[in-house]
């Protein structure tokens, strides 16, 4: 087999990680060229994902996917696998995404740290990020996907507490590492169960076999995977640690919540596809957890002050579209898939302009202090402008093509399934609309409220056209995509999809969800343009209150997973002292006390020894006499 | 025969109580051959009353013990009384723990 285009994807993974190495490596020698090696390595992984792209377009649909053996990673007796790539549809959509949209962010991040003195380490752990993230998505096998997927953990701790000078920030990053330390959990147990179920790890083994499993066993596999997924995405119940994440410097955020990280647990759920087609319980699981979460980040999303926190929540609440439309079969994964694309385009945008904002804004990130500044920034409001249009999924901004097929299949089903799940997320859009049009009317509308002696700016190109090619993306992706037939161009990986109609016509959800969103954003328009916006939070009933604590999600993890562990770990520790340790102690003490009373007899006075022997012997007789007697 | 078996118990208790009363290492080695001695008496008589020589023959093995012992215990009497010019037997508690 000669070079083809297809096994040069290894490259792809190579160049950002042997870049990240370098500059860690070299040390503050790096410094006036770190970020130069840091934007060129994703920009080249870019090219040559360019290049697979190309060369998988022009085969037959039939062999769009392909396996490129690596090298033979283990070989035991029993067990051997090798190190391979799939490279197919679904991981060449994410390696583009992750590579483009990386490089955006590298671009801009040139810029946004340039004052940061740690800019070199800063691009290394980006560029490492961006490896993991490869590495997850093109590996052939659950336990190299699970590399990569640790990978991309650790970049982000490091990432998350990037300025880990400060003890809240590197706790949110401690936060954000063992919460996803849950989920991956659940992905080691699934690989445990697959290995025992199908004998393999490998993408072509355990979903091969898929099928042959016993319903038991397909719906733990799944249930584990699930678990993997939530930690990872942030899904309900480990949501938690994404709000905190926005400790990280703004383009870690984007780069989080846009390409990297969180959508590696929808592309787990979306690989893992006929397993899931092996259980009907399972599906139903993740469906509902996106469900909830969708709602739940769409909710917190409506109280939160801070710029970052809104879009975290809106990150949250758009995975779980995601994952609903994941759960939903073959014919969801497509338009899951769809929508993670231009979700990482627009949100990617959104932060980005978040990121101009908070320049403009010395760092201040609280929407009350701000207002009007459309005027001050135009680049970013118009940016900005394209995210927020894209998000609501109005027609033919890129959310419109994706979210709305997604509120769509959610209405397809039987029973009671579609009509909960499908007006979930079709109120989860109203809402969306709501909370997203009040950041935006917040921060570029209404009565300026920022400090007078603040001077807003706009930022510098190297900030501003990232921001623009992401909101072309967010204009035009969407029907670009659907134009050229991407649900089609993902079958050979997702499987095919029958046609089912919604339990509602089509045009009466996508009116429905148009008439939520437009009804959202004006009750936004009314409460944070047109009123006066308060510089304090208002005074709030228990119900806003309880939002704006994120529904106390924190104290809950604390009772049911802190505290408990925490317990746990006292009670481990008083039995290690008085347990194990009393009784290696108390041997000790033992013999210490019998050899203190035994030491009284050896006084050192030979004729008390004498008297001792002599009344022992007179026992001793009396004893035998007594016997004899 | 039991003026002989009285004799020995009384030369065993006045060497015991020697040994465990006295302070000088040589009364109280006197004190141990006095015990030797009583127990010779006492296998000599009860060979005598039972007819049998074995007793004889350990009176004999004791005697020659108690021989070597002196030999011994007098050695160390004299290289303590060097070191310490003193051949009490309350004064050696060296030995203590």
């Amino acid at each position: 087999m000669g070079v083809t285009p297809e096994s040069l994807m290894g490259l792809v993974i190579v160049l950002p990680l042997a870049s990240a190495a370098l500059l860690l490596l070299a040390g503050r020698a790096a410094d006036r060229w770190g970020h130069l090696l840091g934007v060129f390595a994703p920009a080249a992984s870019l090219l040559v994902a360019l290049v697979g792209l190309v060369s998988v377009l022009g085969r037959d649909a039939a062999d769009r996917v392909i396996d490129v053996h690596l090298f033979d990673w283990i070989d035991t007796g029993g067990f051997s696998l090798a190190a391979g790539l799939r490279v197919d549809p679904l991981s060449l959509s994410f390696v583009a995404l992750v590579t483009f949209v990386g490089t955006l962010i590298h671009v801009y991040s040139v810029a946004y740290m340039a004052k940061d003195p740690d800019r070199r380490r800063f691009f290394a752990y980006l560029n490492l990020f961006v490896a993991a993230m490869l590495l997850l998505v093109l590996a052939d096998s659950y336990l190299l996907l699970f590399v990569g997927w640790e990978g991309v953990g650790l970049a982000s701790y490091l990432l998350i507490g990037f300025w880990n000078d400060r003890p809240d920030y590197a706790l949110a990053a401690k936060k954000a590492f063992i919460a996803n330390r849950i989920g991956d959990v659940g992905l080691i147990l699934a690989m445990a169960f697959m290995l025992k179920q199908t004998g393999g790890l490998t993408f072509a083994e355990v979903l091969g076999k898929a099928p042959d499993l016993s319903e038991s066993w397909a719906l733990g596999i799944g249930l584990a995977l699930l678990l993997a997924a939530c930690g990872k995405s942030a899904q309900f119940p480990l949501q938690s640690w994404l709000g905190d994440a926005m400790a990280g410097p703004t383009p870690v955020s984007a780069l989080i919540h846009a390409a990297t990280m969180v959508t590696a647990g929808v592309y787990l759920i979306v690989r893992s596809g006929p397993l899931y087609a092996a259980t009907e319980g399972a599906r139903l699981a993740v469906a509902i957890v996106g469900a909830i979460t969708l709602l739940f980040g769409a909710i917190v999303g409506s109280a939160k002050d801070d710029m970052k926190k809104v879009l975290a929540a809106s990150t949250m609440s758009q995975i779980g579209y995601m994952m609903l439309a994941a759960g939903l079969g073959p014919i969801g994964a497509a338009f899951a898939i769809l929508h993670l694309l231009t979700h990482g385009f627009f949100k990617a945008g959104l932060f980005l302009g978040a990121g101009s904002v908070m320049h403009a804004m010395n760092d201040g990130v609280n929407i009350r202090r701000m207002g009007g500044l459309a005027g001050v920034m135009k680049v970013t409001w118009a940016t900005f402008m394209m995210g927020w249009l894209a998000i609501l999924g109005i027609p033919p901004f890129a959310g419109f093509w994706s979210k709305d097929k997604i509120i769509e299949t959610a209405f397809i089903g039987e029973g009671w399934q579609p009509w909960v799940l499908g007006t979930i997320a079709l109120l989860g859009a109203g809402i969306t609309a709501f909370y997203m049009s009040r950041l935006f009317f917040s921060v570029f509308h209404g009565k300026a409220r920022w400090d007078a002696d603040l001077h807003p700016h706009e930022s510098s190109r190297l900030m501003t056209w990232p921001m623009a090619v992401l909101a072309l993306g967010s204009v035009c992706l969407g029907w670009v995509l659907a134009l050229v037939g991407f649900t089609t161009w993902l079958e050979p990986s997702i499987g095919h999809a029958e046609e089912a109609a919604p339990v509602l016509a089509a045009p009466i959800i996508t009116a429905a969800t148009l008439l939520l969103v437009v009804a959202g954003a004006a009750a936004a328009w009314r409460l944070f343009a047109v009123r006066e916006v308060a510089v304090l939070p208002p005074a709030a009933g228990p119900v806003v209150r309880a939002v704006r604590a994120d529904f106390h999600q924190d104290s809950v993890n604390d009772l049911v997973l802190v505290k408990p562990g925490q317990a746990l770990a006292t009670g481990v520790a008083l039995t290690d002292t008085y347990a194990v340790d009393g009784a290696v102690r108390g041997v000790g003490w033992l013999t210490i006390g019998v050899g203190r009373v035994v030491r009284l007899a050896h006084n050192g006075n030979v004729r008390s020894y004498a008297a001792i022997m002599t009344v022992g012997v007179m026992v001793l007789v009396a004893i035998v006499f007594a016997g004899g007697l | 025969m039991i003026p002989y078996v009285a004799l020995s118990a009384l030369l065993f208790v006045i060497g015991a109580t020697t040994v465990l009363l006295r302070r000088n290492v040589i009364i109280v080695l006197l004190g141990i051959e006095l015990m030797l001695n009583a127990a010779n008496l006492a296998f000599v008589t009860f060979a005598r009353l039972h007819g049998d020589v074995t007793g004889q023959v350990i009176a004999f093995f004791t005697m020659v013990v108690a021989a070597a012992e002196v030999v011994v215990g007098l050695a160390i009497v004299v290289a303590i009384f060097r070191s310490r010019r003193s051949v009490s037997v309350d004064g050696e508690n060296a030995m203590r723990h």
